[in-house]
């Protein structure tokens, strides 16, 4: 059960990095960052405003958007057609920019979400589950499923998924390419605040705790292959629950080893993912 | 560099600690001249064959590691262990080279990220090895017949010993066949291959060197430091080295030194002026600062300016 928790909330920031890499073809090493930003922003609406719950995810995913927004507009556009090299040391320079400006902010201790959900277990026959997690894996199945149907089924995601087979083309029919890019970067960002506001509570908050989320991230995109994502929500959920055996079997300090090993198997015997038809960009 | 300014440069590293008396500024010399090796390093194989290693850490840990351990445990002299440090981290690059260099762009970064994560996790995990998060304290300096290199001074001259033997290791690859082989493979990899470059056979030979010259600088740190702890593994090793030759130059043989010195001296300078959280900020930034306006770095920079004029 708690695999699935995690495997939820590691499909999240898995859609928002393989959408992030497919379609822009950069390697957001900040993804991990929106995370923690959207841990601390489900804080601050939870302890400092008095917010419910879902209104913490809510404005989690605003503020992740908008400052990924701002960093697509302002950093990664002049960059449009550099090599893959340059946007990802820009990428790494965002990364510890963010990392230690929440620092500055929030201080290196960490900090506990408070939740309104009882902390009593929850009996469902054979197993027991927290309110909380139970909640948590509830919203992450619904955004995952809204961020479906946002690609699916909207003008936008299909202009998205225009972008994503071919740029040139997409933009001869009207597509504004460089609109694109920063609604994506922005969409993957909030995806990747949203994960870090249910899984805050779920854990502590602290500046750091990007670095691993954004690991995750990359093991379940390689797991999926770049840029694909019913394999990003797969290899979320299957990076969860092998964590959980993993730490449950083999011993809990390598838990996160197992993300590590995930992304050196997978690279070197089937470098275009577990569920992938075809070849993709690479 | 002209001859004038060449032979000045050499007086004033050999003569440096007669004139820099402040021992702390010699640490910060120092500390210059180990991350001088591992740019040097990380060079090799980011600026010559254009492969970007985010795993470099993981050599210089291994380094670090295997030094200590040989000298506590198996109480070996320094020098063979300092050897075998070289050795077991150029092995592993031998490794790391023949299984990640199929891999190519993002791909072969996160398998290195990935190796350097494994590592790291099995060095505060394998306590009967590496006693853990606690380190390993008591590593020895290094000795020269009689004399222990114990004092700054000493260790200054090693250290400057091993950045001059990197940079001709370096030099001597770069300008010969291989180097030419690495060039071409960085310009068009498929057009060196259809005329005759065996691609992955250069590419596992820069790995290796590249590797063994961070274990070297691993080994540095570890008996200068005295002190070897899990925080060798730390991701922010890998960036300082990538910083340092990005913004020095990659891809030149200069460019990775004046990178190492700029930016071992500025965050102490920043140190001075800020808190560490300031420090790393402004590092940050900077780094987006150099992708911007200096794309290829300060010593083809400085190259261009004197080619301009000049013409």
């Amino acid at each position: 059960m708690n695999g699935l928790v995690l495997g939820g909330t590691y499909a999240l920031l898995g859609i928002g990095l393989t959408l992030i890499f497919g379609l822009m073809n950069v390697v957001n090493f900040a993804h991990g960052e929106f995370y923690t930003l959207g841990a601390y922003a489900a804080f601050a609406t939870l302890a400092g405003l008095g917010g419910g719950f879902v209104a913490a995810v809510l404005g989690a995913i605003v503020c992740g958007a908008l400052l990924g927004g701002l960093t697509e507009r302002v950093l990664l556009r002049p960059l449009r057609g550099e090599s893959i090299d340059t946007t990802m040391l820009v990428m790494i320079g965002v990364w510890i920019a963010m990392q230690n400006a929440e620092l500055l902010v929030w201080g290196g201790v960490a900090k506990s979400i408070p939740h309104p959900f009882p902390t009593e277990p929850l009996v469902l026959g054979p197993v027991a589950i927290a309110p909380l997690r139970l909640f948590v894996m509830a919203l992450a199945a619904g955004l995952i499923a809204a961020s479906y149907l946002l690609i699916h089924r909207t003008k936008l995601g299909r202009a998205m998924r225009a972008t994503f087979q071919d740029a040139e083309t997409a933009a001869l029919m009207g597509v504004k390419i460089a609109r694109i890019h920063t609604v994506t970067f922005a969409f993957g960002s909030g995806l990747a605040a949203a994960a870090g506001a249910l899984l805050g509570p779920v854990f502590l908050a602290y500046p750091s705790m990007g670095d691993l989320a954004a690991l995750k991230a990359f093991s379940v995109v390689i797991l999926g292959g770049l840029g694909n994502l019913p394999g990003a929500t797969l290899g979320g959920l299957l990076l969860g629950i092998a964590e959980e055996l993993g730490a449950g079997y083999v011993s809990s300090g390598y838990r996160d080893a197992v993300g590590f090993v995930i992304i050196i198997v997978v690279l070197l015997f089937r470098p275009s993912g577990l569920f992938a038809r075809q070849e993709r960009i690479g | 560099m002209t001859r004038a300014a060449r032979v000045l440069g050499a007086l004033l590293a050999l003569t440096l600690p007669f004139w820099l008396q402040n021992p702390y500024y010699l640490h910060v010399v120092i500390m210059a001249g180990i991350f001088g090796v591992l740019s040097l390093s990380l060079n090799l194989l980011l600026g010559y064959t254009g492969q970007l290693s985010l795993g470099h850490a993981a050599f210089f840990g291994i380094g670090a590691y295997t030094s200590a351990l040989l000298t506590l445990s198996l109480a070996w002299p320094v020098w063979p262990a300092m050897l075998a440090a070289v050795a077991l981290t150029a092995l592993s690059g031998w490794i790391i080279g023949r299984l990640a260099l199929k891999l190519r762009g993002a791909y072969f970064v996160l398998v290195t990220i990935s190796f350097a994560g494994v590592v790291s996790l099995v060095s505060v995990n394998w306590m009967e090895l590496t006693n853990g998060p606690l380190g390993l304290p008591g590593v020895p300096a290094p000795a020269l017949g009689p004399w222990s290199l114990r004092t700054k001074t000493a260790y200054y001259y090693l250290v400057l010993a091993a950045v001059a033997l990197s940079y001709l290791v370096c030099a001597r690859l770069v300008n010969s066949r291989i180097g030419r082989a690495f060039l071409a493979l960085r310009e068009n990899e498929p057009l060196a291959e259809s005329v005759g470059v065996d691609v992955t056979h250069y590419l596992v030979l820069a790995a290796v060197v590249s590797a063994g010259l961070a274990g070297l600088g691993g080994s540095l740190y570890a008996h200068y430091t005295r002190f070897v702890s899990p925080e060798v593994f730390l991701f922010t090793y890998t960036v300082t080295m990538v910083i340092m030759v990005v913004a020095g130059g990659k891809g030149t043989l200069a460019g990775p030194l004046v990178g190492a010195l700029l930016f071992t001296a500025l965050p102490e300078a920043l140190r001075l002026a800020t808190s560490w959280q300031w420090q790393m900020l402004a590092y940050g930034v900077l780094l987006l600062l150099l992708v911007y306006f200096l794309p290829r770095g300060i010593v083809p920079a400085l190259r261009g300016l004197r080619g301009r004029r000049a013409s």
